[in-house]
């Protein structure tokens, strides 16, 4: 039952073949055997996910709301979607007891579609990281290698889909960290087109990038998830008003024809053998299809990490100006006046890594810097967004490797800040344009550990990645496959 | 572009954070670090190209002037530090 689809277990609970409290019941002690050792959960929440189950149960009995595809599957929320019924930590101490007033509006949405929330998953400290090793409360474990990361900064939700404590997760997307950690992990990854998603009630890192997305199993399991969390929401001023849509309409995508994007900046130097031969494969399955893959260019590629370390801390600098021990979280005990205990709360409050980037973002925004910063990197991120639309003028969809390497060992490049940046060269620069990506499984190194395949789209092309990832997973068993710390 | 002790302290200032002397090597040494991969942006020609500030080319919605907010401070201060009579209290400011 851990092991199976969310069509498979939502058939199950149709037919009654399971309850949403034997399910729940199942993830959570599944979480409470594994959770010691992964660390993948910030917060449990055995009472409230029962209530919830309870309630889903009674739905697919025919009381209350109408069942949906969801009722009574269980899920986890990245803690830095707000949550009335539990804390809501975004992984720092800043915000260690925080409890929001109101609800997230994905919360929201996946409650009405009657998913069970188990809990909370850890992260990178304001999803500051590639690695979770960020985190306050401290660092996930891979379950495929507990010595080595889970990528970051989704790294609790993915790790806990990838040792099935729960079927499914939310995650947000900055800079990959739905899809760097969904590859080192071993599952699937959704970052959406900027605006399908709502960011409200998530708490804000870089506003103009930050986007929130599903972290499951297979890319059907994605299309399901995206069906109830992406929607128009006023409260978010980016949220775009568009017609609903089923994400999974295009499953069956023909792919023969399909014009695949190869670019030659993911190709080259500096990427893993065994990643590259793991992808080689994949597109070769592709064009075995007939699928026909095409040479392209993204010819800013390397300029990518660059803008977004000016563009991210920049915006970074300014949302969390709200922590200022006053309206909520941490407050210093000791201070001499107002700016004194500003500065005190925040030193104590944020991490080293968080801190980093409020500088770095302070600095480029300064008097004096900000043209040659701040303006110098918005234009060169509208320079990597016309390298897209040049691209997919002469293709359908682009392949490449999530990242350059599969996880790295805890604590191999957490002392090299730029080390660690640069490991998400392929991630940050979808969106930066504010484009669609995902990741899947497709193979293992010699070590044994999961490479992703990155599958990027146009603008509002989810359904069509979602359609070829799907393809893909028919004809293989990469996403089906168990973690070695995590057997059932 | 390097950073110098005075530099550090300024910006850290502007965002009132304190970094404590002991402290202040290492971080100058990584800041540098970040500050020496965004150089690479000076590099780059972008004469004539518009600055791109958001993912999307949209435009801000208006609604209509309605009141449309509840009274909520109740809630909204229950996870403040410190309140009182619906106020959030803080050092005092003015002598």
């Amino acid at each position: 039952m851990l092991n199976s689809s969310l069509s498979a277990l939502s058939a199950a609970l149709a037919g009654r073949k399971i309850s949403a409290v034997e399910l729940t019941r199942l993830c959570l002690a599944r979480i409470d055997a594994l959770n010691g050792r992964l660390n993948a959960f910030i917060t449990v929440d055995e009472e409230h996910s029962l209530a919830q189950a309870l309630v889903a149960d009674e739905r697919r009995a025919g009381r209350g709301s109408p069942a949906g595809p969801l009722t009574g599957i269980p899920i986890a929320h990245k803690d830095i979607f707000c949550t009335r019924s539990l804390r809501t930590t975004c992984g720092s101490k800043m915000l260690a007891d925080y409890v929001s007033p109101y609800d997230a509006h994905v919360v929201e949405r996946l409650a009405a579609a009657g998913t069970v929330v188990l809990g909370k998953t850890n992260m990178d400290e304001f999803a500051m990281g590639s690695s979770n090793e960020t985190s306050h409360f401290g660092p996930v474990r891979n379950p495929w290698d507990a010595s080595r990361v889970p990528g970051g900064s989704s790294g609790g939700s993915a790790a806990a889909v990838a040792a099935r404590m729960v079927p499914a997760a939310t995650g947000t997307d900055t800079g990959g960290s739905i899809r760097q950690p969904a590859a080192l992990t071993g599952v699937c990854g959704l970052k959406p087109t900027y605006g399908v998603v709502s960011r409200y009630g998530m708490i804000a890192f870089a506003s103009s990038l930050d986007q929130g997305g599903p972290i499951a199993k297979s890319a059907e399991d994605l299309a399901l998830l995206m069906n109830a969390m992406a929607g128009f929401d006023a409260r978010d001023s980016t949220s775009l008003q568009r017609p609903a849509e089923d994400y999974g309409r295009e499953l069956n995508l023909p792919l023969a024809g399909q014009r695949i994007g190869l670019p030659r900046e993911y190709f080259a130097d500096g990427v893993d053998a065994d990643v590259h031969a793991r992808v080689r494969d994949a597109i070769r399955w592709f064009e075995g299809q007939g699928a026909k893959a095409v040479e392209i260019s993204l010819p800013n590629t390397a300029l990518a990490v660059p803008v977004y370390y000016v563009v991210a801390p920049a915006e970074a600098s300014s949302n969390l100006s709200r922590f200022d021990g006053v309206r909520y979280g941490h407050r210093a005990k000791e201070y001499a006046d107002l700016a004194d205990m500003y500065r005190r709360t925040r030193a104590e409050g944020f991490g080293a890594e968080v801190k980093r980037r409020i500088l770095v973002g302070t600095y480029v925004l300064s008097h004096g810097y900000y043209d040659a910063y701040y303006l110098q990197a918005q234009k060169v991120r509208r320079l990597i967004a016309k390298d897209f639309a040049e691209a997919f003028a002469r293709c359908d969809l682009i392949m490449g490797p999530t990242s350059p390497s599969t996880a790295f060992p805890l604590g191999a490049k957490s002392d090299d800040p730029v080390q660690m940046y640069l490991n998400d060269i392929f991630t940050i620069p979808a969106p930066l344009a504010g484009l669609p990506g995902l990741s899947i499984p497709c193979g293992f190194d010699a070590k044994g550990l999961p490479v992703g395949l990155q599958i990027m789209g146009n603008y509002f092309a989810e359904a069509k990645i979602l359609g070829a990832a799907h393809r893909y997973q028919q004809a293989t068993d990469w996403h089906a496959r168990l973690p070695k710390e995590a057997p059932l | 572009m390097s950073l110098t002790p005075d530099q550090l302290q300024r910006i850290a200032m502007l965002a009132r954070i304190d970094v404590a002397p002991a402290e202040a090597a290492g971080v100058t040494e990584r800041l540098n670090r970040v500050l020496g991969l965004i150089d690479q942006l000076q590099a780059v020609d972008t004469r004539g190209i518009e600055p791109m500030s958001h993912a999307l080319d949209v435009v801000q919605r208006l609604r209509p002037d309605e009141v449309t907010e509840p009274d909520r401070r109740e809630a909204n201060q229950a996870a403040a530090p410190a309140v009182e009579a619906g106020l959030y209290l803080v050092p005092k400011v003015i002598e």
